[in-house]
């Protein structure tokens, strides 16, 4: 199949179905989407849509039931454990909890220095690889001088998160998955976070996929936004089409769930689900 | 001028860590809640609104230590009642409080049920069982939940459900006043949306007298309560009602919280987010004069050499924090 020159991650007919006989759950139902290089794309849908799945699929993090996946034009091959290491230099993620994205044990300067080793580390001398280091610490302002010698946890969440994007900004993948990076996060941080997300596209051209709740945040960051529901996209657009104007219903409701400043939020449409 | 529920006068609260050094998270904080009314309290993290919300229950746990301050609760003073008496009198029954991880909030071991029972028979021993399940039952109808949670065990249940059946569980003994902190800040837009709506039903139905709702997303908060408090390093920052707070703040540190928010209307891609630069400042030793300043743009050499700023009222019980007179802070605003 011919994927067109821009293309960066491509899926087609992706189905994802967990457990077998009377628990079987059609996590992801044929997925097809496609994504363009230095796009910012937003994947929303409420909890138990299929989004955490759809990201780890991508990923390859777990294998598709059906389905397949182009990388940049072909097909991808993560059979051994060397491809898959490959495929993940071009494609990394960042995660809802930055509590347990760390390694508790290693001290930070530690993870930072594997991420440089993980790109053709031998060839650095050990002076570049601390002027990288502190760069890529500049690049979220963060001071590497203040972290040398500290440990995960004698961060902030929102300093974690920060330093998740340090890693990503030294790993230079082609493509970063954000599973609700913000969710855990004050409002105030999440700006510093969001901006700094911005940044690494517009600067570095990474390719972003945003998995989110918040519809807010979708609208605010990406071109492209994908509305899912139970599994499927139920519509796909700008935007500006699909949040300002949504045509499904479901969309809809999933707008006016947000509480907003200007416009009205009511409260008398609300139906108690029984689940 | 309405029954005043819930008064907290000048609290100061403390946390002592294992290497016995104080840390101040809320310092001579003052609030009323009247009959009817709700008030919310917004801040970013480490500021103190979680423990503000501890500490106006007037029950203290090491390692949180009580400074000054007087707490009254339906005109009586509880800070000077004995913590027994309160735990059995008070909480629960005069004031009921849903914490932030109500998830995991519930016994994982135990059914629905029976935890309502523990909840009811730790203040009345002898609440027959029957009466019990009766009155459970009612309440969960009542506010929207099928009976068929009461039988379950808190892993059968969806996160929105289990919120909203701990707030259920929490006005169970029909509390005056509920502190609802973050109730929503782990569940998805339509659960939040529920979970919200439960609250506000409790609150016109007349269940709850008066509610106290925390949080740091400002478009929720907007929506759901009276008036608004904004909190910054122990300290109450801006004071005011809802729309005064959120669409004309005048702290500029309400004002920079107001640069975060990110809501899906029309123009808001258009719109540049603004962080706050810098982190809030150790608690362990705030810094005298404005705690503000290391971050405020406006910031003059004075604002850190008075010791303390009082707040300057506006009248109507809009009040903020700040050396500058309103004009003056206005005009800064005006020219950018």
């Amino acid at each position: 199949m011919d994927n067109g020159s821009g293309s960066c991650l491509k899926c087609v007919d992706l189905t994802k179905v967990y457990g077998m006989g009377r628990t079987k759950t059609l996590a992801v139902d044929h997925v097809s989407l496609e994504i363009h290089n230095k796009e910012i794309v937003s994947i929303v849908g409420e909890s138990g849509s299929g989004k955490t799945t759809l990201a780890k699929l991508l990923l390859g993090l777990t294998e598709p039931t059906e389905g397949e996946i182009y990388f940049l034009g072909n097909e991808r091959d993560i059979s051994t454990h060397k491809k898959r290491l490959e495929y993940w230099k071009d494609i990394q993620a960042i995660f809802q909890d930055p509590y347990s994205s760390f390694n508790i044990f290693r001290k930070i300067d530690d993870v930072l220095l594997d991420c440089i080793n993980m790109r053709d580390g031998k060839n650095i001398s050990r002076e570049e690889k601390v002027h990288m280091m502190s760069e890529a610490c500049r690049f979220v302002n963060m001071k590497f001088e203040e972290l040398t010698n500290k440990y995960p946890f004698e961060l902030s969440g929102g300093q974690m998160q920060r330093l998740m994007i340090a890693r990503v900004f030294l790993l230079k993948p082609k493509i970063l998955i954000a599973d609700e990076p913000t969710s855990m996060i004050d409002a105030c941080s999440r700006a510093t976070i969001l901006d700094m997300l911005l940044k690494l596209n517009a600067e570095e051209g990474t390719t972003l996929i945003f998995i989110t709740h918040d519809i807010g945040l979708a609208y605010y960051l990406s071109q492209t936004v994908y509305i899912m529901k139970k599994g499927r996209i139920v519509e796909s657009g700008t935007a500006e089409e699909v949040i300002l104007h949504p045509k499904e219903a479901y969309t809809k409701r999933l707008i006016s769930d947000v509480p907003k400043i200007r416009e009205e939020w009511d409260l008398s449409t609300v139906v108690y689900s029984t689940e | 001028m309405s029954k005043v529920l819930l008064e907290v006068n000048e609290l100061s609260t403390k946390y002592v860590t294992r290497f016995h050094e104080d840390v101040y998270a809320v310092d001579r904080v003052s609030l009323k809640v009247e009959e009817g009314k709700s008030l919310g309290i917004a801040g970013e993290s480490g500021c103190g609104k979680s423990t503000l919300a501890l500490s106006m229950m007037g029950y203290y746990f090491s390692p949180l230590h009580y400074i000054s301050g007087d707490i009254y609760l339906d005109g009586n003073n509880i800070t000077k009642m004995d913590p027994d008496v309160i735990r059995r009198k008070i909480l629960g029954t005069e004031i009921s409080y849903i914490p932030q991880a109500a998830m995991n909030a519930l016994n994982p071991t135990q059914k629905v049920l029976n935890f309502i029972q523990d909840v009811i028979w730790a203040h009345n021993p002898k609440a027959p069982k029957e009466e019990i399940f009766n009155l459970a039952k009612e309440r969960f109808t009542l506010l929207g939940l099928p009976e068929s949670v009461l039988y379950k065990y808190p892993v059968e249940l969806s996160g929105g459900m289990k919120q909203r059946t701990v707030i259920a569980v929490s006005v169970i003994l029909g509390p005056k006043v509920l502190i609802a902190d973050e109730p929503s800040s782990a569940l998805d837009v339509t659960s939040q949306k529920m979970v919200i709506k439960m609250l506000v039903d409790l609150m016109q139905s007349g269940f709850i007298k008066g509610m106290v709702f925390i949080t740091h997303e400002l478009p929720l908060l907007y929506n759901v309560v009276d008036d608004i408090m904004v909190m910054y390093a122990g300290q109450i920052v801006e004071k005011g009602t809802a729309d005064e707070v959120v669409l004309d703040p005048l702290h500029p540190y309400s004002r920079g919280l107001m640069g975060s928010v990110i809501v899906p209307e029309e123009g808001m891609r258009e719109q540049q987010l603004v962080a706050i630069p810098g982190a809030p400042p150790n608690l362990k030793d705030p810094p005298s004069g404005c705690r503000f300043a290391a971050r405020c743009k406006y910031a003059i050499p004075q604002c850190t050499k008075m010791n303390t700023i009082e707040m300057q009222e506006l009248g109507n019980g809009r009040a903020y924090r700040c050396i500058f007179s309103e004009e003056e802070l206005r005009k800064a605003y005006k020219n950018g």
